[in-house]
């Protein structure tokens, strides 16, 4: 692990004020991340885990600690980190070709640059027939591999994903997972994806980071090592669940005792 | 073949039973229905209107009958040959010539300044208080003052028409400008697009739907207000046909004059719904 990582964030705290009070978001927090790695950060709502996702990608800066890319401090939101909302933030009154080539078009680039850089993300998320329709007539799927699709064609090295499949049903995330896991194999992105569904994180993380709240902070990290891809229905699959499950529901435990 | 058919089978069936008077007549019928449902009301107060008139209720109106006379005079002249025969157009246009140029300097004017009062802390708190001010103060009040600074004639009628659009648009471009999602510029910002490049490519777009509301409301009170524009001495307009035939008692001259201005203003509202509908595309909520 001597290689420089992509993401190093060391002893990070987030204190948001509220109203006259404090709210420790996230506290202490140490993550690093190697480039071409999957990971996922787990945990219940309130454990930090889109506050520190927020910070990687420059919309936060942190109350303490330091968050760096490639051992330089984050400045601020940049192409280099594309981010995947789970409410899509879609241009409503771009096309998916448009929504697609916007980030080339906002750094001037040429515009059939523009036009074949879109046109080859539109067919590696398969919505070349959907070139020119707009977002609203778009299913929730779908609308999700435009946004995926917008980051990528803007040379986002670190994809950020916070919760992007979580408004979705059970079949189109399915789908969307594996279609995840086979461009992140492809394209040797590195992908840093929150979510509160441990299957989901299982199923698609080299490594899961377990977090937990109040105040929110990292509890656990966990390697998968699992062949992918991954059966969920295998024992071994299962076994991981119940060891992060348990892991997730220990604090609960605590409190209560 | 017969699981292919099925579908478009029973899909088809229900009309068949229902009406059983074919294909074409339930596609006219659906053009026709929405058009009667239209005229209902126009029709409604027609026949009332005859009624009050004949059975003597008012003395005072004209019937349907002489108004609609009096339009074909007013129109094409050759009933009553006096000085309103035959010259509907010139007023017209008179009239639009100061509806559409007081409404395109009121839009020249309040979406700018909408969109900086939007988007620029300072200018907001400069403006922002002063026009809240001068707001609730009517255009018929301004008519004095407007007379004084415009002098009798068109410019002041223009000047009173693009009061009165004017508010409506500046109102809806900056609720346009404050209502953009967040999340569009973050979107934004971590594509690469920051600072004033975003104006043109996140926050005009997004507004985009508010400012044409503006627009519309705006040309609507622009056709309102220009009745109160033309009391102010000119010779030609409908507002002044209107003042003119007033106090010649002329009421069925008023009531022509009523009827174009609602025309002239309901075909300007469908030009900026279909620009709308066309700019708007992408916008689910803007087909009216």
């Amino acid at each position: 692990m001597s290689r420089l990582p992509i993401v190093d964030v060391q002893n990070v705290s987030k204190v948001f004020t509220v109203g006259g009070g404090e709210i420790a978001a996230l506290r202490d927090a140490t993550l690093t991340v190697q480039k071409g790695e999957f990971v996922c950060l787990i945990g219940a709502s309130g454990c930090g885990k889109s506050t520190l996702l927020r910070i990687v990608a420059g919309f936060e800066r942190p109350t303490s600690g330091e968050a760096l890319m490639w051992n330089k401090p984050i400045p601020g939101p940049g192409p280099d980190r594309g981010m995947v909302f789970q409410d899509y933030g879609l241009f409503p009154w771009l096309t998916v070709r448009e929504n697609i080539g916007f980030g080339p078009a906002s750094r001037g680039r040429p515009k059939a640059e523009i036009r074949d850089t879109a046109q080859r993300f539109m067919a590696l998320v398969g919505l070349t027939k959907f070139a020119d329709v707009y977002p609203h007539q778009l299913s929730g799927g779908m609308k999700q591999r435009v946004a995926i699709a917008r980051v990528l064609a803007n040379d986002a090295e670190l994809v950020l994903m916070d919760e992007p499949f979580g408004a979705l049903d059970a079949m189109t995330r399915e789908r969307l997972q594996e279609d995840l896991l086979e461009l992140w194999a492809r394209t040797g992105l590195t992908v840093l994806f929150v979510t509160h569904a441990i299957e989901e994180a299982i199923y698609l993380a080299d490594r899961v980071v377990v977090m937990e709240p109040s105040p929110g902070r990292i509890a656990s990290e966990h390697r998968i090592t699992l062949p992918r891809p991954r059966d969920v229905a295998s024992p071994e699959f299962n076994e991981i669940r119940r060891e992060l499950s348990a892991r997730l529901h220990s604090h609960h435990a605590k409190k209560a005792a | 073949m017969s699981d292919a058919t099925l579908p478009s089978a029973t899909t088809a069936s229900p009309s068949a039973a229902t009406g059983g008077s074919g294909f074409s007549a339930t596609r006219l019928g659906r053009r026709l229905v929405p058009a009667a449902l239209a005229l209902v009301a126009p029709c409604t107060l027609l026949i009332v209107w005859q009624v009050a008139v004949q059975t003597g209720m008012t003395r005072l109106i004209p019937s349907p009958r002489e108004v609609a006379e009096e339009m074909v005079d007013f129109a094409v002249g050759g009933i009553w040959d006096d000085a309103f025969s035959d010259t509907l157009l010139v007023h017209l246009f008179a009239s639009m010539e100061r509806v559409y140029g007081g409404f395109a300097l009121a839009a020249l004017v309040a979406v700018p300044l909408g969109l900086m009062i939007g988007r620029i802390a300072l200018v907001r708190q400069v403006m922002d208080p002063f026009l809240q001010l001068m707001r609730p103060v009517p255009v018929t009040a301004w008519l004095p003052l407007s007379m004084i600074l415009f002098g009798l004639g068109a410019r002041s009628a223009f000047f009173l028409v693009f009061l009165g659009a004017f508010y409506p648009i500046l109102l809806n471009t900056v609720f346009g400008v404050r209502s953009v999602e967040p999340r569009l510029f973050e979107a934004a910002e971590m594509l690469g697009c920051r600072g004033n490049a975003q104006f043109f490519r996140v926050v005009l777009p997004a507004s985009l739907p508010s400012i044409f509301t503006g627009l519309r409301l705006g040309l609507g009170l622009a056709w309102f207000v220009i009745v109160v524009g033309e009391m102010t001495g000119v010779p030609q307009g409908l507002g002044a046909v209107i003042m003119d035939a007033r106090t010649l008692s002329r009421t069925e001259l008023v009531i022509c004059g009523m009827i174009v201005i609602g025309l002239a203003g309901f075909v300007s509202d469908r030009i900026v719904v279909t620009a709308m509908n066309r700019l708007l595309r992408w916008s689910p909520l803007h087909h009216v």
